[in-house]
């Protein structure tokens, strides 16, 4: 019997059991909280739950939830494009410095830009206090608005700079002379190649604006995800709160298979053959001076100000009274976001190594289960998660190891990337080698692809806890009582617009954000 | 001969109607060095993929020195285990009737018998070396020599390395190495364990033409002096045929000849094998016994013949020379002449058909020339008669 096991999975390329094991468990883990919210959702009657779903304040929300997500990905687009335009195809001085400035404020999680928003205007805000100049209070739409498409613009940007980057310039020159002036060329030829970037692009932005709750609760503007959070944490109806995640799930899934029907088929690839010719670059001349102040606004816009707001409001009122209090946080998050990351990164080898060594269907689909976990609106997979605990494992409810596994889970997909990237610079043979030298399947594994990918293993369990240590919704749901991480911290005081008391914990986040960026950058500039 | 390694009808398919591999069979006797050699995506790396256990066969058997290796049941029983090769077959069927296993022959048949890679004692050189890069070079070699003291590890390591000339670089890291240095740690690596047989996936391709060479002599030399079986699997003719003992012409996934170089070489069986293994003429001609007539006359047949024969003649089997008027009949004349040095080679027109002839450079005639061509050797009447190419010059 276990002979004929093992002839299927070797005539069938099927991986060994003990790397398709830990992945199908990964799958079952992401896939059955998520069957326990319809569980719950169906638990109320026919009529209640017709009345619920026909609910119109869901359509209000629905309404906001798009408002939100088209708002954020116009403003993100009117930033992006032309910033990539400037950093790729001009003479302008000092590119390198831009398209940093393009991506710092990912350093910026939106919960941190919605404190330093609130926190910079209104009566008692910075520029009041400072200048004596009040501004209008910032908040619900414009507020979220704002938050938001600051600190998500930066993904726009990186996938037009890349797909800028990486257009066939002959393509434009062949434009040129069949007789089209350069602004037709652009709109003619160079923007439709972005569509692409641009798909990925939205749907990154689409996911964040559905996914984010920290931004949009500090501006009280509700979209699902906050409806989600007031139902649970407020009125503590959780078959509405149910429903209300389904929703979300619905909408999340829509906006993947949207973005999956468009990109199909709209593969541009460069036909052209020889070496990557390089676009030759334009000549800004006296139209440096614009652009310098358009890149000037947006970084004061999007990381100065963040970041004297906090300095400000830090140096109102810190006594040495705070610093245990930043202690204990500080411990919180990594307590939790430590195993998480080695959890994750310990997983991501199964996973990516199916992937990779075994491609098949049932090595794809496992690894967009990962995906799945990743693309869920963290709300409404805290609140999966919950309704799985309590009804399956009630000792797991409430528990740091549920925190972990929920970060682990959620956070998967990061991990993965530079785990895979290590696998394929890791030639199979090498593998094969060692099997001919007499070692076993996993010793061989152990012995020679290992050693290959330690620094891709670093850089997952790096990503995943820099992540896991600014994450705000599942922490908020899922952590023990009295559990309070940095990121609850900066949510709760700015709640209160406790802005003093908030400062220390956001700068420590922003230093760790920092961190992540540079890791970011750092491997986006060796792998070109 | 003593048999060390016997493939029968090895068959795999990555996709269900495309066989890579068909029913493929050799035998390789021990110290011998057996070359499989075709055209890129004929299946030999498959082949010799099969061999190592890294691939497993959808059929076919293979045997080492009487331990079978891997197997698959529909094979044995059927009806193509009858006249296989001695040896390998017997001792396949003693495992099969294993007394520990206790099934019925039936079913037993049906079962199928695969030994992981490590447990086959065959080593491995591959065509990218496949050297561990977190590993220094003596480490890389130590890597395969596994039960022993790490002493004797160290001392045997050192032994091979010092034998391919490798001492000098033994802390080295393996991009510190050129490709030829790689290439016999590589080799090192693999011979180290005494391996009953070793694999060479085109070992040398990976090397410029001048290294090639010398690493190639000095290989053969080492792997002879070593008393080393090996199958090795090129693309590359002149490597087959001054590397091997034995020669397997590849194409299309199955096997077209087995021979010495020389064999395959002066005695091609198929067309394809004739020219692959260099330029040839390929004529139609009606045979009569030991006789055919061509387009420059009467040739001498390697077998005797009768009806339409495709034959296969080398250029350097044929000469030109001043007309004859005995053959005035075969007149032909030189569209044109390429001059190589040490040799030249001449395209000549008989009757609206060309044919290739190489001469030593003693031999001057210019474009425009009236010649007859003369055969030296006897040609070779091929396999298969296919009439749809007729006195084309086959040039790979």
């Amino acid at each position: 019997m276990l002979q004929r096991v093992t002839y299927i999975f070797r005539k069938y390329n099927l991986p060994p059991w003990y790397f398709l094991a830990p992945a199908v468990l990964v799958g079952l883990s992401v896939l059955i909280p998520l069957f326990y919210l319809l569980v719950r959702a169906l638990e109320a009657d026919t009529q209640l739950s017709m009345e619920l779903v026909f609910r119109y304040r869901n359509l209000q929300l629905l309404y906001n939830t798009l408002l939100l997500a088209f708002g954020t990905l116009i403003v993100g687009t009117l930033i992006a494009l032309p910033l990539a335009w400037i950093t790729t195809r001009t003479d302008i001085p000092g590119r390198k410095i831009l398209t940093l400035m393009g991506v710092l404020p990912l350093a910026i999680p939106g919960y941190v830009m919605a404190y330093a928003l609130l926190g910079f205007t209104g009566a008692n805000g910075t520029m009041a206090l400072v200048f004596g100049l009040e501004l209008p209070r910032l908040g619900g739409f414009t507020g979220a608005l704002t938050a938001i498409s600051l600190y998500t613009f930066p993904y726009l940007y990186l996938n037009f700079r890349s797909a800028l980057a990486g257009l066939d310039p002959s393509l434009e020159e062949a434009s040129r002379s069949l007789g089209y002036r350069p602004a037709e060329v652009f709109f003619r030829v160079t923007l439709p190649q972005l569509r692409p970037a641009y798909y990925a692009g939205t749907l990154i932005i689409f996911l964040y604006v559905l996914g984010d709750f920290g931004a949009v609760s500090l501006m009280r503007f509700e979209t699902f995800s906050y409806a989600i959070y007031l139902q649970y944490a407020a009125s503590y109806d959780r078959v509405y709160a149910a429903w209300l995640a389904l929703m979300l799930l619905v909408l999340t899934s829509t906006a993947l298979v949207v973005e999956y029907k468009l990109l199909r088929g709209l593969f541009f690839h460069r036909t052209g053959s020889g070496s990557e010719k390089k676009a030759a670059t334009i000549s800004l001349g006296h139209w440096k001076w614009p652009a310098y102040i358009f890149v000037t606004v947006l970084v004061l816009l999007s990381f100065v100000l963040p970041v004297s707001t906090i300095l400000f409001w830090m140096m109102q009122a810190f006594d040495t009274g705070q610093l245990a209090g930043l202690q204990r946080a500080l411990a919180a998050s990594a307590m939790a976001s430590a195993p998480a990351a080695l959890l994750a990164t310990a997983l991501a080898i199964p996973l990516a190594y199916i992937g990779v060594r075994h491609p098949s269907r049932l090595t794809r689909g496992l690894e967009r289960v990962a995906y799945v976990g990743y693309a869920t609106p963290p709300l409404a997979f805290a609140l999966a998660l919950i309704f799985f605990t309590l009804n399956a494992v009630p000792i797991l409810y409430q528990t740091l190891t549920l925190l972990i596994l929920a970060y682990t889970l959620h956070f998967l997909a990061e991990a993965i990337g530079p785990v895979r990237s290590a696998l394929y610079q890791a030639s199979p043979r090498l593998e094969e080698a060692a099997r001919s030298l007499g070692y076993g399947r996993l010793k061989a594994f152990f012995l020679a692809t290992f050693p290959v990918m330690r620094n891709g293993l670093i850089v997952s369990a790096a990503f995943v806890f820099m992540s896991a240590m600014k994450e705000l919704p599942i922490t908020f749901l899922l952590a023990p009582v009295g559990f309070q991480t940095l990121a609850v911290n900066v949510w709760s005081y700015t709640a209160e617009a406790m802005f003093s008391q908030a400062a220390p914990y956001a700068l420590v986040i922003l230093l760790f954000s920092t961190l992540f960026v540079g890791l970011l950058f750092a491997r986006e500039w060796t792998s070109r | 001969m003593d048999t060390l390694l016997n493939a029968t009808g090895l068959t795999k398919a990555f996709e269900p109607s495309e066989k890579v591999v068909d029913r493929v069979s050799f035998s390789v006797n021990r110290h011998e060095i057996f070359a499989i050699l075709g055209p890129s995506g004929c299946g030999k790396t498959t082949t010799l993929r099969i061999l190592a256990g890294f691939e497993h066969p959808d059929e076919g058997e293979v045997v080492l020195n009487g331990r079978t290796l891997a197997s698959n049941g529909s094979l044995i029983s059927g009806s193509e285990s009858g006249p296989g090769t001695g040896a390998g077959i017997g001792s396949a069927t003693g495992s099969w009737n294993d007394p520990g296993n206790g099934n019925s022959r039936g079913s037993a048949s049906r079962n199928s018998v695969y030994v992981e890679p490590e447990e086959r004692g065959i080593g491995f050189v591959f065509q990218d070396y496949a050297l561990f890069p977190h590993l220094s070079v003596i480490r890389n070699v130590m890597f395969g020599l596994r039960n022993a003291p790490r002493k004797q590890r160290e001392e045997r390591a050192l032994e091979i390395l010092c034998m391919m000339g490798l001492r000098e670089f033994r802390d080295r890291s393996p991009f510190e190495l050129s490709g030829g240095q790689q290439q016999r740690v590589a080799l090192a690596r693999a011979i180290a364990p005494t391996p009953e047989l070793i694999l060479l996936d085109e070992p040398f391709s990976n090397l410029d033409a001048v290294l090639r060479q010398s690493t190639r002599d000095e290989i053969r030399t080492l792997l002879k002096k070593a008393g080393m079986t090996a199958v090795l699997v090129t693309h590359d003719q002149e490597e087959a045929l001054s590397f091997a003992d034995r020669i397997a012409v590849m194409n299309n996934g199955r096997i077209e000849q087995i021979g010495t170089p020389e064999e395959v070489y002066y005695r091609p069986r198929t067309r394809f094998v004739a020219q692959f293994l260099g330029t040839t003429n390929l004529i139609t001609a009606e045979a009569i016994g030991a006789t055919a007539l061509t387009e420059f006359g009467r040739v001498n047949l390697d077998r005797p013949a009768t009806g339409r024969v495709t034959l296969s003649i080398r250029p350097e089997h044929l000469t030109v020379e001043k007309p004859n008027r005995h053959y005035d009949n075969y007149l032909g004349e030189i569209i044109s002449r390429e001059f190589k040095g040490h040799d030249i080679t001449y395209r000549v027109r008989i009757k609206a058909r060309e044919c290739l002839v190489h001469t030593d450079n003693r031999n001057h005639f210019r474009a425009g020339d009236q010649v007859n061509v003369r055969p030296l050797e006897t040609a070779v009447v091929l396999e298969e008669p296919d009439l749809d190419v007729t006195f084309a010059t086959g040039v790979r």
